[in-house]
């Protein structure tokens, strides 16, 4: 956090919102970092079938998202994702059943409150091509009427937040790279400090190395702002990385399994999410923990052997293995120092 | 030839030798009747190409919902359009003077008609070519309907419009003249009372030349307007 940004917090006023019936629970304070502010999103048989098809694209999805973590929906084509996300914010109206943030009915909300208070990233990012970026960020604030000098600094704060320079505010997207648009997408997507994220296919447009970058920055992020998050992707690795759970949709809309990503690699429900996760899911499943997660042994046992930092996944030191043709490695801290040592038997338990 | 016509040209017998033997184009004659002839024909044909863009422009947006919100009527009210944009102006105002009399409102009817065509296809196609992701994430933003439309779709359909405006002034600058034929009105008035005077060259050049200048300077005028309301059409990404 810089000084810019600590003074802009202090000088923050206390905005309140004109009162409105069935609101959701938007943060009144501006506690501009954004401290926990995280809904529990609740499916419940939620349907939705199309006239003139016999499939349902979503049927009877049932599943609770826990306040502040990130569920991933996943699955092959039709499966019905992007569907079920859109129901959430009522892009998509429901056949029947039921969705809740909080406990409150979508359905009970006013329709453009309900968006206003949900943060909303697409793949092809959508941002307003004739507005400037500090404009598009400011999108939401402005409908809810924030005061000007507020939305100002709120922009700044974001453009920081996800990696631009101020003075990209003025450009217009035209002018940014994909990369670049994605990043204005979240910011803009985050601007009202929404308790609900839903995020359609986010990087799913963006180069494989800008794509992992965006995906760690948008992990490290999460750490601190612990938004409730929906995120779809076709990826099963990109939603092993991301989820805390992950929900398998398989054709006709139907939920095959939603658990945990450890849960999921290593008791796969059936035949068809055992395929989806891959014949590699072991290989997966170690790429969920990192080597400081080990009890290792003493750093005797690693003399001379290869060194590698501690917050690397299993995966990566059963990769390092391998390729050094060794039997152990030294595990060491980010500041160089000796943590202990690993062998391979300790990676494959 | 033209000593036998006899008394046509104009201030016969008091002009300048030039306008006298009826000259490729005499200044004098221009200078003298600049503030009886020229000048008022000029505001007048303004009056009446401004009038016919605006109503034009009102109407064609005013399809343009209907057409976008009544996807049925989409295509009867482009097909009216183009029918009626087929219609001969000669014919036209000669079709509509038994209605409306020898009226500017005869004139601007039919004026009006002409705009339409392009300014209803140009609206439709800008409004339907801004882009689904675009629109998509200004609902999900919680944009009202009408929210979208004032501030996402309109905006981003502007150069398209415009372009369609442009053109509609253009060629309503020019179908104008044509007007002199119902109403002794605008620049097409001195061309029909010049080509009555034996085809007096001078009135001719000098009326021709300022419908031109003024086509050219009102489609310079709007194409500044557009790039007014258009400033993120002329930044790119510098890769």
């Amino acid at each position: 956090m810089t000084e810019r940004t600590r003074d802009a917090r202090g000088s923050v006023k206390r905005h309140d919102a004109r009162p409105r019936i069935r609101r959701i629970p938007t943060p009144v304070r501006d506690d501009s970092r954004m401290a926990t502010q995280a809904a529990e999103l609740v499916f419940d048989e939620a349907t939705k079938l199309y006239e003139g098809r016999g499939e349902a694209a979503v049927d009877r999805l049932s599943l609770t998202v826990p306040a502040g973590e990130i569920c991933v929906l996943v699955g092959p084509s039709g499966g019905g994702k992007t569907t079920a996300l859109k129901l959430v914010n009522r892009l998509i109206a429901l056949t029947s059943g039921d969705i809740r943030i909080d406990g409150t009915s979508i359905m009970e909300h006013d329709l453009t409150e309900l968006r206003r208070g949900i943060g909303y990233v697409i793949q092809q990012v959508g941002l307003f091509p004739h507005m400037t970026v500090g404009a598009n960020i400011g999108t939401v604030p402005r409908l809810l009427g924030w005061p000007k000098q507020r939305i100002a600094l709120r922009t700044e704060e974001l453009l920081e937040l996800v990696g631009l320079e101020p003075d990209d505010a003025k450009r217009y997207p035209a002018e940014l790279s994909g990369g670049q648009r994605q990043r204005v997408g979240l910011a803009r997507a985050l601007a009202a400090n929404p308790p609900l994220m839903l995020m359609d296919e986010p990087f799913g447009a963006i180069d494989p190395i800008v794509r992992m970058r965006l995906q760690d920055e948008f992990m490290r992020l999460q750490r601190e702002l612990r938004k409730t998050v929906v995120f779809v992707t076709h990826d099963i690795d990109e939603a092993i990385k991301i989820g805390d759970r992950i929900a398998i949709l398989r054709e006709g809309g139907r939920l095959a399994q939603y658990d945990t990503p450890a849960a999921i690699l290593e008791r796969p429900a059936d035949d068809f999410v055992a395929q989806f996760v891959g014949e590699d899911r072991a290989l997966k499943a170690l790429a969920l923990r990192r080597l400081s997660e080990l009890d290792l042994r003493p750093v005797a046992e690693a003399d001379g052997a290869p060194r590698i930092r501690d917050d690397s996944t299993l995966r990566d030191a059963l990769a390092r293995l391998v390729a050094e043709k060794s039997d152990y490695l030294l595990v060491v801290r980010a500041d160089g120092t000796p943590a202990g040592a690993v062998a391979r038997e300790d990676l494959l338990r | 030839m033209i000593a036998a016509s006899g008394p046509v040209i104009p201030n016969f017998g008091r002009g300048s030798a030039c306008e006298v033997n009826n000259g490729t184009f005499c200044w004098d004659w221009v200078q003298q009747h600049w503030h009886d002839t020229l000048w008022p024909a000029l505001v007048q044909h303004i009056e009446l190409a401004l009038i016919a863009v605006v109503i034009g422009f009102a109407i064609a947006f005013l399809l343009t919902l209907l057409g976008l919100r009544f996807r049925l009527l989409d295509a009867p009210i482009g097909y009216w359009a183009d029918f009626l944009y087929t219609i001969p102006s000669l014919a036209l105002f000669q079709l509509l003077v038994p209605i409306t009399g020898i009226t500017v409102l005869t004139v601007e009817i039919a004026l009006v008609s002409y705009t339409l065509l392009v300014l209803y296809r140009n609206m439709v196609e800008g409004l339907r070519a801004v882009p689904a992701e675009v629109v998509e994430s200004a609902r999900g933003a919680g944009f009202t309907r009408t929210q979208t439309f004032l501030r996402v779709e309109l905006p981003l359909a502007t150069p398209t419009i415009m372009a369609g405006v442009r053109i509609a002034t253009v060629s309503t600058i020019s179908i104008a003249t044509v007007a002199a034929f119902v109403l002794p009105q605008g620049l097409g008035y001195p061309l029909f009372i010049a080509l009555r005077q034996d085809v007096f060259k001078t009135e001719i050049f000098a009326a021709g030349a300022l419908a031109v200048s003024l086509a050219l300077t009102a489609d310079g005028l709007l194409h500044l307007l557009e790039r007014a309301l258009t400033p993120w059409t002329r930044r790119a990404r510098h890769a």
